[in-house]
């Protein structure tokens, strides 16, 4: 095969302007996720044969109206253009445009015809622009512009040839230069553009805007700029909006000659009625709660059925590999960690998938927009943004897709804030050990012959999660510091069919995420987990045996309870059960001892793994049978009272513990990949354990 | 000199001219949404509790905070 030309496209264009449906008309599955250096958005990047020997290699650009970024991850845009010598600098940038909204779509244009960009208008939508009754002069409009135009349909694919034609030819940046700089500031932009080399006046002007978003300058340089435009006294926010109001100018001269008949007005009517209903103050809500409703029962009960499935399989795979491979730690490695270690990144994947149709559609057909609009005056109360509501709903099923759903939320610190709170939610993993607990130490009595006690202690847990996820948005809005100030300016786009290709491309990505980037830390962690708990120093391990068997108290034992005895004592022994055996003077004061240690430790992977060190720790072998573990529990004695180990306090300092507790490193490893570092993972973990450990020890201490 | 009115005054259907802004910084972003100076912005409805609003001008639906719709002066 011939030698490839390899182009580089990007795309930009405000959000709702089709982009994203174009990028995967263009790239299909050819698409993988890279990062931005320094920043939280995702790079979308694409490969499109434009024809057997040029590809283009396509980037997809976050949505933004013009080149200044209201929110740091729009920051990438201008980093991008204005930098020549960035890798990833476009040959040619595709700029989409919604045709029902020229207006919007063309500031962005003008701004990349300053920068002396070869650019491609992609008028889309045009089918509806058209039932709107507009009719546009496509030869004038690219007359005037000096830039090639092209009609798309990004739904349909419907342009996407003649778009692919238009970016082969070698395209040449307009010789329109839209923006005038005025004779005040003309001396300093000069200066800045010698200085720097650059080709243009509006990259040098862009320098002096946005000195300190523009990252590929060094101090140095920024210095030299800052002292110019102090000395020349410009002043970025009184240019920018004279700038603005000069190219809308000159857009709507344009648009008077290129429009040969306007917009009737009537088509939006469909969607304003809509609105009366779905932002109205009774049914507005109703309908929004049955939403979260159906969303929060299609995670919590629907995904549970290919999740136990994947759960079964990956333990007969366990045994199957287990009962086949030669004896030997390497063998072990595999059938009792590796296995296992994938199962629990695997068994997520039906919750992400749930829970990011739900959203794509909700996104998709702009209800969205709609949920922030009714939420927002109350969200913003305790610190968190309107988009904050359906990842602390989902919270209550998992935080893991949870907390990937919180890229919706375009202001940075109010997702910090959402992703730090969202894990508070009681999620349903912390379901098994509530229950276990709540049947043993509260009675199974009615209150008032109609409410159940334990069904309270439940509710009271859940709620305990929810205060605490509130209290601590409200605390954190105060510690967190941002310079980026909130906005809620948003389009609230006319109602639309969603695009089913498009829910299936961002199922297929956050999947691909959480298995790639969050999954690699979920199995190494899981690993040493496993480690800790299979092996122990010097000869304890071999010894086990041995020692059970020896042991008086065994004798008569069936060949079953011998095994389970072994096992208890492999643990006890294990590199876990010493490490729990040392923290229980630490968990001592919260009613605690070593045995539930070695649980607390062994439950880091995931809460629900509890139970099943409890029943290993009691020698019930492997047994998840809640009535057998209740039994058993009930039993065991405290040596130093005499009185039973599980006593109203300790279990009741336990729930607490588990209900405001971090424990679950999945999550950290999704915080991780979402924060892009570990600052916020430590910071969070530290913070709920030192919460948890607060609230049981006084749950324990005035209980006792 | 008479009270300037501002966006945040208006109530639903009625419709004004722009004429200025009170907030430099927001001003840069709501000019770019198309709040120019001399163009007709038309007051849709509020939300439940009064906070955001939704307003139409240069031929979008946008949803404002009060304290940003507040930021805008209008002649009518």
């Amino acid at each position: 095969m011939a030698e490839q030309r390899i182009l580089r496209v990007a795309l930009a264009g405000k959000p709702n302007s089709g982009k994203s449906s174009l990028f995967n008309q263009l790239t299909g599955l050819n698409q993988k996720i890279g990062n931005f250096p320094g920043v939280t958005v995702d790079k979308r990047i694409g490969l499109c044969n434009l024809d057997d020997k040029t590809q283009a290699e396509i980037i997809d650009l976050p949505g933004i109206y013009s080149l200044y970024p209201r929110t740091l991850d729009e920051k990438v845009v201008a980093e991008l253009l204005a930098d020549k010598n960035n890798r990833q600098y476009p040959d040619a940038v595709v700029l989409v445009a919604d045709a029902t909204n020229l207006k919007n779509c063309l500031l962005l244009l003008t701004q990349l015809m300053d920068l002396k960009l070869p650019t491609v208008l992609a008028l889309n939508m045009m089918d509806l622009a058209a039932q709107s009754g507009q009719s546009i002069d496509i030869q004038m409009l690219t007359s005037s512009l000096d830039v090639p135009v092209v009609m798309i349909n990004a739904r349909s694919g419907q342009g996407a040839y003649e778009l692919k034609q238009a970016l082969k030819t070698k395209l040449s940046p307009s010789t329109k230069t839209i923006f005038q700089l005025d004779n005040e500031i003309k001396k300093v932009v000069t200066k800045i553009k010698d200085q720097f080399h650059l080709a243009t006046d509006y990259e040098a002007y862009q320098f002096l805007q946005q000195t300190d978003n523009l990252v590929f300058l060094s101090e140095e340089e920024r210095n030299f700029i800052r002292k110019e435009a102090k000395e020349n006294q410009f002043f970025p926010h009184k240019y920018q909006g004279a700038e603005t109001v000069m190219r809308y100018g000159f857009i709507q001269d344009l648009l008077n000659k290129v429009i040969l008949k306007t917009s009737d007005p009537e088509w939006k009517k469909f969607s304003y009625r809509i609105d009366k209903v779905l932002t109205h103050k009774v049914w507005g809500y109703l309908i929004f709660f049955s939403v979260l409703f159906l969303i929060f029962q299609s995670i919590f009960a629907w995904a549970q059925i290919p999740m136990d499935f994947i759960d079964q399989s990956f333990t007969a795979l366990s045994n199957m590999a287990d009962n086949n491979l030669p004896d030997g730690p390497l063998f072990d490695l595999i059938s009792q960690g590796v296995v296992p270690g994938i199962g629990g990144i695997i068994i997520f994947i039906p919750q992400i998938v749930i829970l990011f149709a739900c959203i794509s559609i909700l996104e998709e057909s702009g209800y969205m927009a709609r949920v922030v609009f009714l939420m927002d005056k109350i969200m913003r109360k305790f610190g968190l943004n309107g988009k904050s509501v359906v990842p602390l709903i989902s919270g209550l099923a998992c935080a893991i897709p949870a907390i990937m759903a919180t890229r919706t939320i375009d202001n940075w610190k109010d997702r910090l804030i959402t992703i730090f709170v969202t894990p508070f939610m009681s999620c349903s993993a912390r379901l098994p050990v509530f229950t276990i607990l709540v049947a043993l130490i509260i009675p199974d009595d009615k209150i008032l012959g109609f409410f159940n006690y334990q069904g309270l202690v439940l509710m009271a847990l859940y709620i305990l999660g929810f205060l605490a996820a509130i209290f601590s948005a409200m605390a954190l809005q105060f510690l967190i510091k941002s310079k980026e100030r909130s906005y809620l300016i948003m389009e609230l786009p006319t109602y639309r069919k969603p695009k089913w290709a498009n829910v299936g491309y961002t199922i297929l990505e956050k999947t691909k995420a959480f298995v790639f980037e969050a999954g690699k830390i979920i199995l190494a962690i899981s690993i040493v987990l496993w480690v800790l708990a299979s092996y122990g120093p010097g000869q304890s391990m071999q010894d086990a045996e041995m020692r059970v068997l020896s042991d008086p108290t065994t004798q008569g034992f069936s060949q079953q309870e011998i095994q389970d005895h072994i096992a208890a004592y492999k643990l006890e022994h294990s590199y876990a059960g010493i490490v729990g055996k040392t923290i229980e003077p630490v968990i001592k004061p919260l009613g605690y001892d070593w045995k539930i240690g070695i649980a607390l430790i062994t439950s880091f992977a995931a809460r629900e793994v509890f139970v099943g060190t409890i029943a290993t720790i009691y020698s019930l072998g492997s047994s998840e049978d809640q009535l057998t573990i209740k039994t058993r529990l009930k039993r065991e004695i405290n040596p130093e009272t005499g009185g039973p180990r599980y006593t109203p306090a300790v279990g009741l300092s336990l729930l607490v513990f588990y209900t405001l507790a971090m424990q679950c490193m999945s999550t950290l490893a999704v915080v991780k990949r979402e924060t892009k570092g570990w600052k916020w993972p430590a910071i969070q973990l530290a913070y709920m354990t030192a919460i948890a450990y607060l609230s049981a020890f006084l749950v324990y201490q005035s209980l006792s | 000199m008479a009270r300037t009115k501002t966006v945040a005054q208006m109530v639903p259907g009625e419709t004004a001219v722009i004429s200025g802004f009170t907030d430099e910084e927001i001003s840069v972003k709501l000019l770019e949404m198309g709040f120019l100076p001399g163009t007709a912005v038309r007051f849709n409805f509020t939300a439940p509790f009064g906070d955001p609003v939704c307003v139409s001008v240069s031929g979008l639906d946008l949803s404002l905070r009060i304290s940003e719709a507040s930021s805008i002066t209008i002649l009518n």
